[in-house]
């Protein structure tokens, strides 16, 4: 769906409604909002897409199109499409709609502050994806955008932190509530990380390319340091904002525990910052560094885990609303999805697990487990959660719908991190392998041979998940119209029925 | 006065403030030592600054992705160092902005690849990865062949690295274009060159030394990986870190 026709979405919902629901008068910015949340899907497509076809590049090379869609240049764009631009868009979008609510005042800087971000953070995604199909990157991973792109990136978030936390200051609730801390504390280390690791020097202020300030393996340090808090900050931290809020609306129930979620978000934050050095473990950086990285990431596990409790135990008394709700069940799996990634990924940070798993493709199944599980699913419950909402409608257009997303969403990860683990662990094998008379057994073109059926599994995989994502959008787009199903009528019957005891 | 947490839970510049603090610790304990530690890297003699060639050929692989697939980073595991050869150094990626040692290996470890095969064979691997490696999942390069190196700010480019800590000297700088044309040329005069660069490889990697191509550029940059050090000169123990 293009943007133009989310506007028009937009300016319609009110007129011709068909759910006969006026979208309510709101104090709030809601239509950045509403425009945050189109592209979320939008962009949510387009990274699944580019994650298939990248995927069936590696089981077909001859799908390889020279010089613009080869692989290589083609990952970045999937890897930034599905971080910046999907993630980024469900977090600037729920962080407004989150931050305005409970603190029950309207954007700081209002409607106009709000559109510069949203299409100022648009533009950001244009420049750093057409820039990676034309050879322009720095090369350090998940921040290739070049120094042009990396400047306006840092306007665009420097405003951002302006508009949230001055809708903070000028709030109309005493407390800040949890998951604002969440959002407050990503946006502030990501502008950090950010800042930090892209620091480079262009070669003419004319040219695109040019030379990061760091070198070797200070370099090397500072870009995982970048790295992994990519994954920390901006697909954790923030997306923990997000289950703190909707998880308990969804649920009707109130947060688990107050204490631990207080715990864990300075354990967490203050933990994260030292595993960077897991993804250089063996290499030349210094020892000293690595072991520090191991123990943190080890230590990381509990905070992790006291995150996923608190999101859990919320259902309380409400578990039965997995049943008879999608949506709550997608959020669910989710927190179910961040639960079993950060505990692969301190097993991962261990030296001699990693002596194994480092350089082959298990690191993209547990990224992809956390990412797909984790990252993706709290996203589609709160844009499901949300839609409805924010166009006034009564209800999704369909729920059935929903569910069947779940299933061939879950499907889709099984297959993908199933084949990611068997392989993975094949070819770390591999490499390693001696014969009876101490030679190498395999040479390692013959490890590429045997990843073949995976990689056909994994692109099967993110089949599915793409098809689970453009159910979603048809989903969203009826419901943005005020369409509904028939069958929505029918569902209290599920609801209705008596639990066995 | 008992401290609660709720003073923070009501005070956003407090939260943001102890935030920026809480989240800052772990970065400056594990980068900064390196920068100060003498021993972080090596102190082992031949590495230096990429020829003005090669330096071009460092930025096609840099701007192809060829990082996603190719790691420059040897472990020190047996296996890893009979398959590639000595495990890698800081020492060595010392005048690389940014690393290159990758994260993944969809291909083989490329730290030490220079000089394992022909000219001819990076040529003809480059174009058509299948023509000499049936199995490969490599995508084709033949574009880089096509497309003649456009080396007209080969002296800012050197002149932008010397600013972020390259030893370029003034003469490098100098003779940036004329060394860059005399790398692919066997027959002119690479006295200079090869003084300035030791190691250099000179060769007419495409076999037209009147038209430098992005070939050229990328095969004298993959010839010279890993080659620097004579690991011969040095035990173990020199090596630490």
């Amino acid at each position: 769906m293009s943007f133009a026709e989310g506007k028009k979405l937009m300016a319609t919902s009110a007129a011709g409604d068909k759910a006969a629901i006026a979208r309510p008068a709101s104090p709030y910015v809601d239509d950045v909002i509403r425009a945050f949340m189109i592209a979320t899907a939008f962009w949510g497509i387009a990274a699944f897409l580019a994650g298939v076809y990248i995927a069936f590049e590696l089981a077909y090379p001859s799908l390889n199109i020279p010089p613009w869609f080869n692989w290589a240049r083609l990952r970045p764009l999937h890897t930034s499409a599905g971080i910046f631009a999907f993630g980024g868009s469900a977090l600037l979008g729920t962080s407004f709609y989150v931050v305005q609510r409970t603190c029950r005042a309207r954007l700081f800087g209002g409607a106009a502050l709000g559109w510069f971000i949203f299409w100022g953070y648009q533009l950001f995604i244009v420049l750093a994806a057409s820039g990676y199909l034309l050879g322009i990157t720095k090369s350090k991973e998940y921040a290739e955008p070049e120094w042009y792109t990396d400047l306006w990136l840092t306007l665009i978030w420097v405003l951002y932190l302006v508009a949230f936390m001055g809708t903070i200051i000028k709030r109309r609730e005493p407390h800040i509530y949890v998951a604002n801390w969440f959002y407050l504390s990503f946006i502030i280390t990501i502008a950090m990380l950010h800042i930090v690791n892209n620091l480079a020097l262009p070669v003419s202020w004319f040219g695109a390319k040019s030379y990061v300030i760091y070198s070797g393996v200070q370099d090397a340090m500072i870009q995982w340091w970048y790295g992994h808090n990519a994954v920390g900050f901006f697909l954790t931290a923030g997306f923990l904002g997000m289950m703190y809020y909707f998880v308990p609306k969804r649920a009707e129930r109130p947060i688990y525990s107050y204490r631990l979620s207080v715990v864990h978000f300075w354990a967490l934050i203050f933990l994260y910052i030292w595993a960077g050095p897991h993804h250089l473990h063996y290499t030349a950086l210094p020892d000293w560094a690595q072991t520090l990285g191991m123990i943190f990431s080890v230590m990381l596990w509990m905070p992790s885990w006291g995150g996923m409790i608190n999101g859990l135990m919320t259902l309380s008394g409400a578990w039965d609303k997995l049943r008879t709700d999608p949506v709550l069940r997608f959020m669910i799996t989710s927190v179910g999805f961040y639960g079993m990634s950060t505990f692969e990924g301190p097993v991962m940070s261990i030296r001699p697990v990693n002596a194994l798993s480092h350089y082959t493709d298990w690191t993209i199944g547990h990224v992809h487990s956390g990412v797909l599980g984790w990252v993706a699913f709290i996203v589609f419950g709160a844009l499901y959660h949300l839609v409805p909402i924010l166009w006034g409608r009564r209800q999704l257009y369909s729920m059935k719908l929903v569910a069947w997303h779940y299933w061939i969403g879950t499907m889709g990860i099984v297959l993908y991190i199933t084949s990611m683990w068997v392989s993975g662990i094949m070819q770390g094998l591999m490499w390693r392998a001696y014969d009876n008379l101490g030679f190498l057994q395999y040479s390692f073109v013959e490890s590429v041979v045997a990843m073949h059926p995976f990689y056909v599994i994994r692109g099967l995989g993110g089949v599915l998940f793409l098809a689970g994502g453009l159910m979603m959008a048809y989903n969203l787009i009826r419901t943005m119209r005020g369409d509904i199903a028939e069958e929505a009528a029918a569902a209290p019957r599920a609801a209705a029925t008596v639990p066995g005891e | 006065m008992r401290f609660r947490h709720e003073t923070i839970e009501k005070n956003v510049i407090l939260l943001a403030v102890l935030s920026l603090i809480v989240v800052s610790i772990g970065g400056l304990v594990q980068i900064i030592p390196l920068f100060t530690i003498e021993s972080t890297i090596e102190k082992v003699k031949g590495v230096r600054p990429y020829s003005p060639l090669e330096l071009f050929g460092r930025d096609i692989y840099v701007r192809e992705g060829c990082y996603l697939c190719h790691s420059q980073q040897i472990r020190p595991f047996r296996d890893e160092v009979e398959r590639y050869g000595h495990y890698s150094l800081a020492a060595e990626s010392m005048y690389d902005h940014p690393f290159q040692w990758g994260s993944k290996r969809n291909g083989p470890d490329l730290a030490r690849v220079g000089g394992k095969y022909s000219d001819a064979w990076h040529v003809a691997h480059l174009k058509e990865p299948h023509s000499v490696v049936p199995e490969t999942i490599m995508p084709p390069y033949a574009f880089l062949a096509e497309s003649e190196l456009g080396y007209a700010d080969i002296a800012e480019r050197m002149r932008t690295l010397r600013a972020v800590g390259v030893p370029y000297t003034e003469e490098m700088i100098k003779n940036a274009a004329a060394d860059l044309e005399a790398q692919v040329d066997p027959n002119g005069d690479t006295k200079g060159l090869l003084a300035r660069y030791p190691k250099a490889v000179v060769a007419s990697f495409t076999g037209n030394p009147k038209r430098i191509t992005e070939m050229d550029a990328l095969v004298a940059y993959l010839q010279m990986l890993g080659t620097l050090v004579n690991f011969n000169d040095y035990t173990a123990r020199d090596l630490q870190q």
